[in-house]
């Protein structure tokens, strides 16, 4: 599904010297919850189609629903982690339009009553002197069912134009979600796109935070809408406030981390050229090509879109107790970037490292491995390594790979008690991606141990010394770099099974250095 | 034997399967020959469930000769509208759209029905969706009314009614959205309740208004639709509008029979002008009836039920564009394509299977509805038909504080020719206007039969009308008048309707 499109876009730069970008984030999140928001099925990602489906969900004649009441206390909890008003009454409505994926053809949803309301969410962005903090306005967020899933068949782009035909899995029909609507974000300036993608990855890491959602954006599990518009830039003595708001677009589809700020970023390029060209611009949805890194037309929207919303008359209204808000508001994590501060000079990590290690998702891996008793620096030095590195070419995550903080915190005691290297050490990890064992038992398999025997070490640096009379008296002369030739010599003399470290103090004791 | 079985009462006939005098199957099937000889006159069934009903009944009598404990009702045959799902019995709703369609779940009206041990005899005809006063909106024909082949037998459960009036069954299973089981009920001199909203689980009730449809028995005696009413009534988890609250005690207060001291309210904008007056005459009857059995009589005044009519027909169709939204054609139901298109998409495969499995009274509310909720409109239509509704529940509780029950002729006349009002819609919606106030406040109802009209020789019915929860109070009154009316009368007022032999099997087709 390749897009192409022949719109001018503007340098960015040039666009954000002559407008000023004004955007709004819709977030959809799926929670995790055991079973659908209105019914008992299950929701696991993966079954066959059309297997976690009953009259309910199907949207059969005389089926009902029923309220999941750990959904509503997710979406308390959301809510509160948002800093967010709780409705200590509210209803759901049915939002009406036809459409082959939803099975009653509305979708019960909350409308002008949603459960969480008034909120914010301070996330972080690089500023001249380190991270700002950047506070994004929190209009709502509600509770509503997702839809089925079309796959179009036959056609070239998998849209439902140009398809043979249709199928539809009405597994995810019913699944809770929440949605989590920003107020319209003013004062970012160039940092949009920037600011837009940290948001999304604090709402991520904060669900996560949570456990309310597996946030998986790769799955759907979290699925991101970006509405953008341009205005002029404020000249002369007027605020930039006061400069009235351009017509927006929606772009749908922004479905991972990095997607989000290159849509915005495309999208200001785009608007802006057809501004400064002399155009308007069309209010329109528009789609995210993740493959082209641009956006195309979709549907004219228009506030004439009706959906006919009413009060769904067959639920009664969500009415938390305040006793309950408490209890929930009672069961929320450290915020996310608190807990990272926190962490970090726990770690004694450098705002590099911990950036690197957040961006790699070895956060929690970390924290459980130096949990099992590996050092901080340990810690940071597996996980970002080679499972890192396989990792990020793979696109897969880290835990994906065989190895766990119990492993990592094993193969770092070995070090520290002395009994592999650290090239040994690398050995093992090896294993441990070769799915061989537990360190221990990967490093008895493949024979690795120092060699403790002294008299051994004590006649290879001997010897080694003997045979290389020059290297030596650098040494003596004071050249204390050079005795790194010679350690050399004595490891590869000892087959790697010796303790680098004393090897050093041995050949410095002899020469005198 | 077999006629003395199918003119019994629920509970006569429940106490001779009790005493093992009858058998469950010997029941079932005197219902089912009396099926197989009137209903081609009558055309009270869509679907008659043969093999079901006696498979049923045999595992009764398997289990009362076992000495199982059974319910009250365990062997007594029903027959069930066609509008709640029965698990692979066809469920129509009376709609061309749901033609062939067999339900892969049970109501649970349905379910409790099972429970208990009532042989369900087949699915009765109704109104499309149940849009309509006389069951003349059927896709699958119009049902006749037992006293008079060529009337009506109301709707939009006139099959229930039609049923029981004309012995195929001692019981029915009706829905009541804007008086659907008691306009029937008193057009067809039999007994009809609409319980308090919430009292009876919707689960698997094809939902026509949901904030207003309620399920209720239909049946020939006051004690009769309390027995079946405590056993359908009750918390249901699957519908989260049920009442969590025990059922009202209805059995007691119909045995109990009891008006002395109670307060009975006559509604003063529920009777006047457009009332037929032989409908009125009964009705007056009835309430002096009332009197002399001990009740205090006091004339209170509801003044906004006179827009009750117009905030119904916004709200039932708002919600009924919404309900019906579902048969599109993409998973059940009738499925056609778009003439002269070759490879049709989604959207008109839906819009012309929606023409073609529609009626036209269907289509018509579908359009107010649509029209109601639209942005700009919404506000003047469905919001103001809302705050209608909690005045006319206002007017209730005021109304409630003079009189322990309130009363009034349950329908404005007795009932009309098959045809007459079929080209006046109005004239049709004014057949409810009695009834519907019950429907937007939520409270119970039931109507009984106060005799027949002199001018026509058809029945009419009064209205009972008890604050919401309290339903028993329907049944202790009913119960009472209806003792001293067959006093009056020297026996049931069903004995003197005239006598059915198949012979009229007239343009209804034959279903079984
Ligand atoms: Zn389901």
């Amino acid at each position: 599904m390749t897009a192409t499109t022949t719109d001018a876009v503007m340098d960015l730069d040039e666009a954000l010297e002559r407008f000023d970008p004004v955007f709004g984030l819709e977030v959809h999140v799926e929670l995790n919850t055991a079973t659908k928001m209105f019914c008992g099925c299950a929701t696991g990602f993966g079954a066959d189609p059309n297997t976690q489906v009953c009259p309910v969900c199907l949207g059969l004649p005389g089926a009902l629903p029923v309220v999941n009441a750990t959904a509503v206390e997710s979406a308390i909890r959301i809510g509160l982690a948002l800093n967010c008003e709780i409705a200590s009454w509210c209803r759901f409505a049915r939002k009406n339009y036809f459409y082959p994926d939803m099975p009653k053809n509305f979708q019960t949803s909350q409308y002008d009553e949603p459960i969480d309301f008034e909120g914010y969410l301070d996330v972080e962005v690089d500023g001249d002197d380190g991270p700002e903090t950047f506070r994004v306005a929190i209009e709502r967020a509600h509770m509503e069912e997702d839809t089925g899933k079309s796959l179009h068949v036959g056609g070239a782009t998998g849209r439902i134009q140009g398809a043979d035909h249709s199928l539809v899995d009405y597994n995810r029909a019913g699944i809770p979600l929440i949605e989590i609507v920003t107020k319209p974000i003013t004062g970012a300036g160039g940092r949009a796109p920037e600011v837009a993608k940290a948001y999304v990855s604090a709402l991520r890491d904060l669900m996560k935070a949570l456990g309310v959602s597996d946030v998986r954006m790769e799955q759907g599990s979290m699925r991101c809408d970006a509405n953008l518009s341009l205005r002029p830039r404020a000249t002369g003595s007027q605020e930039q406030a006061d400069v009235p708001l351009g017509t927006r677009t929606e772009t749908k589809n922004v479905n991972s981390l990095r997607s989000v700020e290159r849509a915005i970023r495309y999208e200001i390029g785009r608007q802006a050229a057809v501004l400064a060209a002399g155009g308007s611009i069309v209010q329109e949805t528009r789609h995210w090509h993740e493959d082209t890194g641009v956006t195309t037309s979709g549907r004219p929207k228009s506030d004439a879109d009706d959906y006919r919303y009413f009060p769904e008359p067959d639920l009664v209204p969500v009415a938390p107790s305040a006793e309950l808000v408490e209890r929930l508001r009672g069961t929320l994590p450290e915020p996310p970037a608190q807990r990272r501060h926190r962490l970090q000079s726990e770690w004694g990590y450098s705002d590099l490292e911990m950036r690197d290690v957040y961006n790699a998702g070895a956060v929690e891996l970390i924290e459980e491995s130096v949990a099992a008793g590996a050092t901080p620096a340990a810690a940071r030095k597996w996980w970002m390594g080679e499972i890192a590195r396989r990792a990020s070419a793979e696109l897969r995550p880290l835990a994906d790979f065989g190895v766990t903080a119990q492993h990592v915190a094993e193969l770092d005691g070995l070090v520290t008690s002395g009994r592999l290297n650290d090239s040994m050490a690398r050995q093992v990890m090896e294993g441990l991606l070769a799915g061989e064992g537990t360190p221990t038992e990967i490093a008895d398999a493949r024979g690795l141990q120092l060699v403790e025997d002294d008299d051994a070490l004590e006649t290879a640096v001997d010897e080694v010394i003997a045979a290389n009379p020059d290297i030596a008296d650098k040494v003596r002369g004071g050249k204390v770099q050079a005795a790194g030739a010679l350690i050399g010599q004595v490891m590869k003399a000892m087959n790697g099974q010796a303790d680098a470290g004393k090897v050093r103090r041995l050949i410095l004791d002899k020469l005198g250095a | 034997m077999t006629p003395d079985l199918t003119r019994s009462s629920a509970a006569d006939l429940a106490g001779a399967l009790s005493r093992k005098d009858v058998s469950a199957v010997e029941a079932t099937q005197a219902h089912l020959d009396r099926i197989a000889a009137v209903d081609g006159d009558v055309h009270a069934f869509l679907h008659v469930d043969t093999e079901g009903a006696l498979a049923a009944a045999r595992d009764v009598d398997r289990r009362r000769a076992a000495g199982e404990e059974l319910s009250p009702l365990a062997g007594v045959p029903i027959a069930v509208k066609d509008i709640a799902v029965t698990k692979g019995v066809p469920t129509t709703c009376g709609s061309r759209t749901l033609e062939g369609w067999i339900p892969p779940y049970d109501a649970t009206v349905v379910a409790r029905l099972r429970a208990a041990g009532l042989p369900i005899l087949g699915k009765t005809n109704m109104d499309e969706f149940a849009m309509g006063s006389s069951t003349e909106h059927s896709a699958f024909g119009p049902t006749h009314n037992p006293w008079d082949l060529e009337r009506i037998p109301g709707g939009s459960g006139g099959g229930s009614s039609a049923a029981v009036a004309s012995f195929q069954a001692p019981l029915a299973i009706g829905t009541d959205t804007g008086g659907s089981i008691r306009q029937p009920a008193a057009v067809t001199g039999t007994v009809g309740t609409k319980p308090t909203y919430g009292g009876v689980s919707r689960y698997g009730l094809v939902a026509l208004a949901s904030s207003l449809d309620q399920a209720g028995p239909c049946s020939r005696s006051v004690l009769d639709a309390a027995l079946l009413h405590a056993v359908i009534a009750g918390h249901d988890v699957m519908d989260s509008t049920s009442i969590d609250a025990p059922v009202p005690p209805v059995v007691e207060a119909a045995r109990r029979a009891d008006v002395r001291g109670l307060r009975v309210g006559v509604v003063k904008e529920l009777g006047g002008e457009g009332y037929q007056p032989g409908v009125r005459t009964r009705f007056e009857e009835s309430v002096q009836l009332l009197v002399d059995a001990g009740a205090e009589v006091v004339e209170v005044s509801c003044p906004h039920f006179d827009y009750a009519l117009a905030a119904y027909y916004l709200i039932m169709p708002s919600e009924a564009s919404s309900n019906l939204a579902r048969f599109d054609a993409m998973r059940y139901g009738l499925r056609v394509g778009p003439d002269g298109v070759g490879s049709p998409s989604a959207e008109q495969v839906m819009a012309a299977s929606r023409d073609a499995g529609f009626g036209d009274e269907v289509k018509r509310r579908i359009i107010l509805g649509t029209y109601a909720l639209s942005s700009g409109y919404y506000d003047a239509y469905y919001g103001q038909a809302q705050k209608v509704r909690t005045l006319i529940a206002r007017d209730f509780a005021a109304a409630f504080e003079q009189a322990d029950v309130l009363v009034s002729p349950t329908a404005p006349t007795t009932a009309f020719r098959i045809g007459e009002k079929l080209d006046d819609p109005m004239a049709m919606y004014l057949n409810d206007i009695a009834t519907i106030p019950a429907n937007l406040a939520g409270i119970p109802g039931m109507s009984l039969p106060s005799g027949l009209a002199d001018e026509d020789g058809l029945p009419a019915g009064i209205q009972l009308l008890a604050p919401a929860t309290k339903d028993e109070r329907l049944y202790g009154v009913g119960a009472a008048l209806e003792a001293a009316l067959e006093q009056r009368w020297g026996g049931r007022l069903l004995d003197r309707a005239p006598e059915l032999d198949g012979s009229a099997a007239s343009a209804t087709e034959a279903r079984a």
